[in-house]
């Protein structure tokens, strides 16, 4: 089912750690087939949702679900996911060539890949040289490259234009949109308002590990009354303080 | 044990072009031949090297090996983002970490030995036993550090404790072991102090090595009393299990908990 649509759904999970409550009972269907933009204050408990269904974080309680099939302890699931970290950190003395091959040997010869990102990354020689040359924006490049390689039908894509020039930062969210049509589901997390407006389709709203708003953009404006995304996700804050 | 093959192929590449291996390596190779070129035969070459293997290999193993996971902390999330376990990652960052540094003691140390010694039969004993040592500290200590860098998540945690456990195994043991000694000088000690040398690995490298040369003699009755325990292919026995379940059980324990961890 690689590169179909596979809808993800959070019920009731639960994380803490020590005394800190990272998500307090989230429950969240991420419709497939669109872009769903996770957004919150910081230490609202986005990282840790998304690690959770990256397998990185265990919940305490509650239950995920990726394409109808409930997430356990396996990992056999991931073969659909698609992943760009933060603040990607390869290592040093590997080449971009050489981290690719390692993740498509750890996938396996079978694994059907897309070589977009890849091309793009290479075009000025990035590919032969060590990875800790490599300028931020490249690298970051090459996060991308890795997040798009297996045409997963679930990509997470965490602050994916951060350290992008403007030129990058388009091709990254034109490339974005193009396999949101070929039916794979994207979340995505960006502090960035204006690529939020332009590119989510649905909003998760997250504060202190609570979901405040999950539903279309266009609903969470209306709900508000305020035009612009940002002003919308204040003023959903302060009624809820309130 | 197919994704630990991979994971480790390719952190060998990383691990072997590093600098700091690199200049392990030269810094080993170098004194070993400084030591030949002093006009040192064979088994007096492996006697000098006796401090420079059981301090030094102890010390950078637990030291790279702990920055060298916390360095490695961001690549090993996206891995483990992959459709791989974790049990079979961590075997392979494991081994791609010990490996390498395994293989710098080995040519740093071995090489000079190629080039310089004579081969006789009083040779073959002491350097087996120096290179076993060397080695199996290396496995123990690049446990250790596994186990530190994923215990702590505070790179300055794992750290202190990496150069605390470095400082406790090679010095502060030793000094307390002495203590004990003189504070109990009235009772039959040797049993005792035989155990407690047991537990430390880098004293069991010391033995290992000392037990080679004559030097034992030197050590008095509790010498004696080494002499017969570890002097025995049974005691020596003894020794070689009890540095390997040194590493094992820090490496069993770092997998444990690499196993559960919240990354």
């Amino acid at each position: 089912m690689t590169g179909a649509a596979s809808a993800v759904e959070f019920r009731g999970l639960r994380k803490r750690f020590g005394r800190l409550t990272a998500l307090d009972g989230v429950d969240i269907v991420v419709a497939p087939g669109r872009i769903t933009a996770l957004v919150g204050p910081n230490g609202a408990g986005k990282s840790t949702l998304i690690k959770c269904l990256l397998g990185l974080v265990r919940p305490d309680e509650g239950v995920m679900q990726l394409g109808g099939a409930p997430i356990g302890a396996g990992w056999a699931y991931r073969r659909e996911l698609g992943y760009m970290p933060q603040a990607p950190r390869f290592p040093d003395n590997l080449t971009g060539r050489e981290v690719v091959a390692m993740l498509r040997d750890l996938r396996g010869p079978s694994a059907e890949t897309d070589d977009e990102l890849l091309e793009w990354f290479g075009e000025s020689g990035a590919l032969d040289r060590p990875v800790r040359v490599l300028s931020g924006g490249t690298r970051q490049k090459l996060n991308a490259a890795i997040a798009f390689l297996f045409r997963p039908g679930l990509l997470i894509l965490d602050e994916p234009t951060a350290g992008l020039d403007p030129v990058a930062s388009g091709i990254l969210k034109d490339k974005i949109r193009r396999v949101r049509d070929g039916g794979a589901t994207v979340v995505l997390s960006s502090h960035l308002m204006a690529e939020l407006e332009e590119l989510a389709e649905d909003l998760v709203f997250l504060v202190e590990g609570r979901v405040r708003y999950a539903g279309p953009l266009a609903g969470l404006k209306e709900r508000t009354g305020e035009a612009g995304l940002e002003r919308a996700m204040a003023a959903l804050l302060r009624r809820g303080g309130a | 044990m197919r994704t630990t093959r991979r994971v480790l192929k390719y952190e060998l590449h990383n691990v072997i072009r590093s600098r700091a291996v690199l200049i392990y390596t030269v810094f080993l190779f170098l004194l070993t031949d400084v030591l030949f070129r002093f006009g040192g035969e064979g088994p007096r070459v492996v006697l000098s090297l006796l401090n420079v293997v059981l301090l030094f290999v102890p010390l950078v193993s637990v030291v790279f090996g702990t920055m060298y996971v916390y360095s490695a902390r961001e690549f090993t999330e996206l891995l483990l983002a992959q459709p791989v376990g974790r049990r079979s990652l961590f075997a392979g960052l494991y081994l791609g970490l010990a490996l390498p540094l395994a293989g710098a003691f080995l040519a740093g140390v071995g090489l000079p030995f190629v080039i310089h010694a004579r081969p006789e039969a009083a040779l073959w004993g002491p350097l087996g036993m120096l290179l076993t040592a060397g080695l199996l500290l290396t496995f123990v200590f690049t446990a250790v550090a596994m186990l530190l860098a994923t215990l702590f998540d505070d790179r300055a945690k794992g750290l202190g404790g990496a150069i605390l456990i470095w400082l406790g195994c090679a010095v502060l043991y030793d000094g307390l072991i002495l203590l004990l000694i003189t504070m109990f000088r009235e009772y039959p000690l040797e049993r005792p102090v035989l155990v407690l040398t047991l537990l430390n690995p880098i004293d069991l490298g010391r033995v290992l090595l000392l037990l080679q040369f004559d030097t034992a003699a030197l050590m008095g009755y509790t010498g004696a009393v080494f002499e017969r325990f570890f002097g025995t292919s049974g005691g020596r026995m003894t020794v070689l299990a009890a540095l390997a379940i040194q590493a094992a059980v820090p490496l069993l324990l770092a997998s444990r908990v690499f196993r559960r961890k919240d990354f």
